[in-house]
């Protein structure tokens, strides 16, 4: 089985020394007077471990997902396989070529007409000439700009941009391939070529996909195993689906599902705290975060207040993983707090429509909403992920929802025929939920 | 280490590199392609948009030497060994633009393709070094001007010529070693973008570019002796003029300057290389 490896990572560890505000030198100048006026200091960095300790393998033909939230350090981990960066400890082994795809059409140049960018574009990439030549019309074709091969670039749609700009990628060929989210980009039709493609590279080419992504759909549907990342560390390894699981699971990533006082962002660092958040959970009698769709979004947050507040109101947005508003609704202003204790509140968001996919919420506590004078005690941020899934419920069922059909699912539709004669049929068609 | 080590060996391994590093010459001539491919680009897109196109290869040095050898020609009467000085001081300029476009453009060539530095791997030497084609295009086509002039004004050829590859080479190479350093030192530092200019002209006034080094008294030139660039312009118009190199000793300095700051070059280049991805 060892003999089959693909890569192996041993103990890697990447740190980055920021130093403290205004202590870093930025020009020469700086630099100069500032080793000739303290020549004995020594600027005082704080070390931050963007990896700690990873190790894991992938055997060849493996699809590994890595998921992560954001500042996980996924992009470091990319970045060192990839051989842009050097670990700070331990070492990553390479049993093949390895190529990598940190974003669509790296070194497109806007002036250059798109067979110019193929040869650059592959040439970046690491391809050879001839390799790119004996590619090129499959590029073209993958790509459909055979119209557009003499314009630059520049004048292209930016849909035509991105699909000549995988299609040179996808026809990479290194043994290990590194992806990164780069399926985030063009319609939903391309997005779906280009799942198909990475699938066949994998499984007919018998090559080595590494393919870091938030979207956990493609995740479970491309990858044979995953890792999840969480504040440096590898927190989980398995089958791909067990992995999605376990990182949508409650508690697995405290954050994900709890308040953590010093993990919180607060978009507004002066917020008076009167009244302020100090637990968000959801039910504990759910196995996981995920709600079908239909189901009410409930959670319960804890609040404490020192001096104790009468009427006030909460405040609640829904975001995509991607941080997008979905929605927002602020609760009538005759919420209660007793001075000095912990008050528990249950929260539920009744027949939200919102289709399946990753959402999280921002949440206030203040007073003021619809009508203006808004004065929030606290708010957070990037809480309470959770994730809607199709119901399980009814016959009718889907078993994809296409991020291009938008973000809610509308409850019903009602469609009346109106032949030419009179006495009107109504017919009501419920949704398929 | 362990069980895995045994079994395979790998064909990379990626781990913390300390000190100096070999020049990685197998894996530049793995990325040859990418270095051409660069080099393709510069070219096409220096003169995108231009109405005169690559006219402007020509009419750059040639209104360069013109201006030249009207300022120290005709008004300032300095001599010229002998030679027309229009055609004295393009054959100065050929050389001196191979010099100095190297060393400009190799020197902004990190950050100007900062965005490629972060994004994919190559060896990182591959983009000062992918300056050369284009200079040498530039050259070749200055060159062929230069036989125009010495038809019109009837310099003879000499058989010096065929020492010329080996003197182009003093010039990438001296261009190229600073170019590298000064490239991996404006990662961290931008000011150093703004020394260049000073210091490319700095030097074309201190080296005999526009004038011969006859011109100077005989108590500087032991001082002009330091600067590299006069010995390889001087072998330089030996080479194309046939005029004498006052010298010998300054072009054996020029030649050795040429390949240490090469070497040293590369090698501080090197050492700096792991932090570009992180500090561009």
């Amino acid at each position: 089985m060892s003999s089959n490896l693909a890569l192996s990572v041993h103990g890697l560890g990447k740190e980055y020394r920021i130093a403290h505000e205004g202590q870093r030198a930025t020009t020469l100048g700086e630099a100069i007077t500032r080793r000739i006026k303290n020549p004995l200091a020594s600027t005082s960095y704080e070390t931050f471990r963007a990896l700690d300790d990873v190790s894991f393998e992938v055997e060849k033909g493996e699809v590994l997902g890595i998921i992560g939230r954001n500042g996980a350090g996924k992009s470091t981990l990319l970045k060192i396989l990839s051989r842009i960066t050097e670990p700070t400890h331990g070492e990553v082994r390479l049993y093949g070529r390895i190529g990598s795809l940190l974003e669509v059409g790296t070194g497109f140049h806007p002036e250059l007409s798109g067979r110019e960018n193929i040869f650059l574009n592959g040439a970046i990439l690491g391809m050879r000439r001839r390799e790119i030549e004996r590619q090129f019309d499959a590029i073209v074709d993958f790509a459909e700009v055979e119209k557009f091969l003499d314009t630059p670039v520049k004048r292209y749609s930016s849909g035509m941009y991105v699909r000549l700009a995988f299609a040179v990628a996808a026809h990479l060929n290194p043994e290990i391939l590194v992806v990164d989210e780069v399926l985030a980009v063009g319609d939903a039709q391309f997005q779906k070529k280009c799942l198909g493609k990475m699938q066949d590279v994998s499984r007919q080419e018998g090559r080595t996909v590494l393919f870091v992504s938030h979207n956990m759909a493609a995740v479970n549907q491309l990858c044979t195993r995953a890792i999840v990342l969480h504040k440096g560390q590898v927190k989980f390894s398995g089958s791909a689906a067990e992995a999605v699981r376990w990182y949508d699971s409650p508690g697995s990533l405290e954050f994900a599902t709890t308040y953590s006082e010093d993990r919180f962002r607060r978009p507004d660092p002066d917020a008076s705290l009167e009244i302020q958040f100090r637990k968000l959970a959801f039910p504990t009698n759910k196995t996981q975060n995920t709600f079908e769709t239909g189901d009410p979004i409930q959670f319960k947050a804890t609040l404490y207040s020192k001096t104790g507040h009468s009427q006030f109101r909460l405040g609640l947005c829904v975001f995509t993983a991607d941080g997008t508003p979905i929605g927002s609704i602020y609760s009538p202003e005759n919420l209660e707090i007793n001075s000095d204790t912990e008050t528990n509140y249950s929260i539920e968001l009744p027949a939200t429509h919102l289709a399946p996919g990753q959402y999280f919420m921002g949440l206030s506590v203040g007073t003021g909403g619809y009508r203006g004078s808004v004065k929030d005690f606290d708010a957070v941020f990037d809480v309470l992920h959770f994730e809607v899934v199709p119901t399980t419920r009814e016959e009718e069922t889907y078993t994809d929802w296409n991020m291009a059909w938008g973000r809610i699912q509308f409850p019903s539709i009602d469609i009346k025929p109106c032949p030419p004669q009179s006495g009107i049929k109504n017919m009501s068609v419920e949704a398929i939920r | 280490m362990d069980s895995v080590s045994g079994t395979q060996k790998p064909l990379i391994v990626l781990k913390a590199r300390k000190g100096f590093s070999a020049i990685p010459f197998r894996d530049l001539l793995m990325y040859r392609d990418l270095l051409m491919t660069l080099a393709l680009r510069d070219v096409k897109l220096r003169y995108r948009q231009t109405a005169l196109g690559a006219i402007w290869v020509i009419l750059q040095p040639l209104a360069g030497a013109g201006l030249f050898s009207f300022v120290f020609g005709t008004v300032a009467k300095l001599p010229s060994d002998g030679i027309p000085y229009l055609v004295f001081s393009f054959v100065g300029m050929l050389c001196w633009n191979v010099f100095s476009v190297t060393l400009g453009k190799s020197s902004a060539s990190l950050i100007g393709n900062a965005h490629l530095v972060s994004k994919v791997y190559f060896p990182r030497l591959i983009l000062p070094l992918s300056t050369v084609p284009g200079v040498l295009l530039d050259f070749l086509i200055g060159l062929g001007m230069f036989a125009v002039l010495a038809v019109i004004y009837g310099v003879p050829l000499s058989v010096n010529i065929l020492a010329l590859p080996l003197i182009l080479a003093i010039a990438f190479m001296m261009a190229l070693g600073l170019g590298m350093y000064f490239s991996s030192l404006m990662v961290t530092y931008r000011d150093v973008q703004y020394v260049i200019p000073v210091l490319v002209q700095f030097l074309l006034f201190a080296s005999p570019v526009a004038f011969s080094i006859s011109a100077i008294p005989p108590k500087f030139q032991a001082l002009v002796g330091i600067n590299p660039v006069v010995g390889m312009i001087e072998a330089f118009r030996w080479c194309l003029l046939g005029t004498p190199v006052t010298n010998v000793g300054g072009v054996i300095y020029s030649a050795i300057f040429a390949v240490g700051s090469f070497f040293l070059g590369a090698l501080a280049f090197q050492r700096m290389e792991r932090r570009f991805a992180d500090v561009i």
